[in-house]
């Protein structure tokens, strides 16, 4: 009892600042298999990992990028043959218009020459048909005259007077057409 | 880098005041602890002792194990598993070619990288926070794991809560910066810590000794001392607290009764509290040493 109390008097004025040996000892041990651990197992990997994970990760980005910029200049490469054949269309469309615009003039021209000519046939034959009128119009106008004249004549035989004044005039008449028909 | 170079200067003529004032708090702490004795009436008094638990194997020899020394052995054990287990997911997903991490890969990969990007490389630039993650890695995770037994129920101490650990990881920064500024500058980082340029030579016969005593001396002993301190003032403020509490409330009579809520209120804030502090430690011990070695690294001095 007494020997107890005086050791512990003794402990109790123990220094926290002076380690006791076996504190040192395993403070020791600690710190050694805690700075192999970590030195040797963990960080190691952890680096790598790390280090690994970015170089995936970036792989994957560069990989995207290039897809993408793939796809862009595919999209671009579509874009210009499409204008290509939008400006070919264009074209074609335009040369389609101006032959339309020939073929119409040319047409036009053709039309206008053949109206021509159809006025032309047309006048000469209005002036063929003037000259058979004109020529039937005088053999009937005579025909006419010869029957008028015969009727006149059948007519008036009565009044010899009168009759052969008439038959005098025509005969007048025909002599100065045949002398003017002579000359 | 640029930062850390601009403020070192500073940081440099304020530590010693710092440390000196740290040291007078320590000794003021050690007297009070000293003198504390048994007050009985039931009521438990923390005092030193409860930083010598029994010793339960190898008494006498230096295996000897108490409490502390088999949480020390637990906490590297929980450690060990913790990082392979962790490591292992990481192979397995690595193997799977799995990019997106899980979310137990990446809480290991943020406390890695908070000691790799935001201490090693925001102090030491990329290549020698590198060169120097393998002790500052080592000594983060140790002093968090041990620092937060403090808090776990049924372990209720800190394992650098005895100084022998805060002593060990404070040799290895101190050897660690002795070495990165000798493989750095040879013996020109003896000559360069001691004798700082752009001091007039007279000066030196105040400043060389005020340099050898903050440099290499103080820098470690306060390293070891900062941390210690801070678990064992901890851990005697949280018992403190419980022992009132219990005090309070079996053996006070009446009214008294009532202030066990009190302490009971206090322990639980202090709980939290040292949940801050086991983490804030771990960073400071971690980031001092980086410093050390930076300074050691550092061109001009």
């Amino acid at each position: 009892m007494i020997t107890s109390v005086i050791k512990l008097a003794a402990e109790a004025t123990k220094n926290p600042l002076i380690p006791e040996p076996y504190d040192m000892f395993w403070s020791s041990v600690v710190f050694v298999i805690l700075l192999a651990f970590f030195w040797f197992a963990i960080l190691p990997n952890f680096k790598k990992n790390l280090d690994a994970r970015a170089d995936a990760i970036e792989g994957r980005l560069a990989a995207a990028e290039q897809a993408q910029a793939e796809a862009a200049a595919k999209t671009a490469n579509i874009e210009a043959e499409q204008a290509e054949a939008r400006a070919e269309a264009a074209q074609i469309r335009e040369a389609a218009r101006a032959e339309g615009a020939a073929i119409l003039a040319e047409l036009k021209e053709l039309a206008a020459s053949e109206a021509a000519r159809l006025t032309a046939t047309a006048k000469a034959q209005i002036e063929a048909e003037r000259q058979s009128a004109l020529v039937s119009l005088r053999t009937e106008v005579g025909a006419l005259a010869i029957d008028l004249a015969s009727s006149v004549v059948g007519a008036s035989l009565q009044n010899d007077k009168i009759a052969a004044g008439v038959v005098d005039q025509f005969l007048a008449d025909l002599e100065a057409g045949d002398k003017a028909g002579k000359k | 880098m640029g930062g850390a170079h601009c403020k070192s200067p500073q940081g440099r003529k304020l530590a010693p005041t710092q440390e000196y004032k740290l040291l007078a708090k320590t000794y003021g702490l050690l007297q009070a602890l000293t003198s504390a004795e048994e007050s009985g009436n039931g009521f438990h008094a923390p005092s030193i002792m409860e930083f010598y638990p029994q010793i339960v194997a190898f008494e006498g020899t230096v295996f000897a194990l108490n409490r502390i020394m088999i949480i020390r052995l637990i906490v590297v054990a929980v450690l060990l598993v913790v990082f392979t287990l962790w490591a292992g997911r990481v192979r397995k997903a690595e193997k799977a070619g799995q990019l997106v991490p899980s979310r137990f890969q990446l809480m290991g990969e943020i406390s890695l990288n908070f000691v790799r990007k935001s201490i090693a490389h925001e102090q030491l630039g990329e290549k020698d926070g590198d060169r120097f993650l393998p002790l500052l890695t080592t000594i983060f995770f140790t002093v968090l794991g041990m620092n937060i037994t403090g808090i776990i129920p049924g372990f209720n101490i800190a394992g650098t809560s005895v100084i022998g650990l805060p002593i060990v990881l404070a040799a290895a920064a101190y050897v660690t910066f002795i070495y990165a500024g000798i493989r750095k500058h040879g013996m020109g980082f003896f000559k360069a810590s001691l004798f700082p340029a752009g001091v007039p030579p007279v000066f030196y016969i105040l400043v060389t000794p005020i340099e050898l005593l903050s440099t290499f001396i103080l820098r470690p002993v306060t390293l070891a001392l900062r941390l210690t301190m801070n678990m064992i003032a901890g851990h005697l403020l949280l018992v403190l607290c419980f022992s009132a509490t219990q005090y309070f409330f079996f053996n006070a009579d009446g009214i008294m009764k009532a202030f066990g809520a009190g302490t009971f209120l206090f322990g639980f804030i202090f709980t939290l509290f040292e949940m801050l502090v086991a983490f804030l430690q771990a960073y400071v011990f971690t980031l001092l040493t980086t410093v050390y070695i930076q300074l050691a690294l550092a061109d001009e001095h």
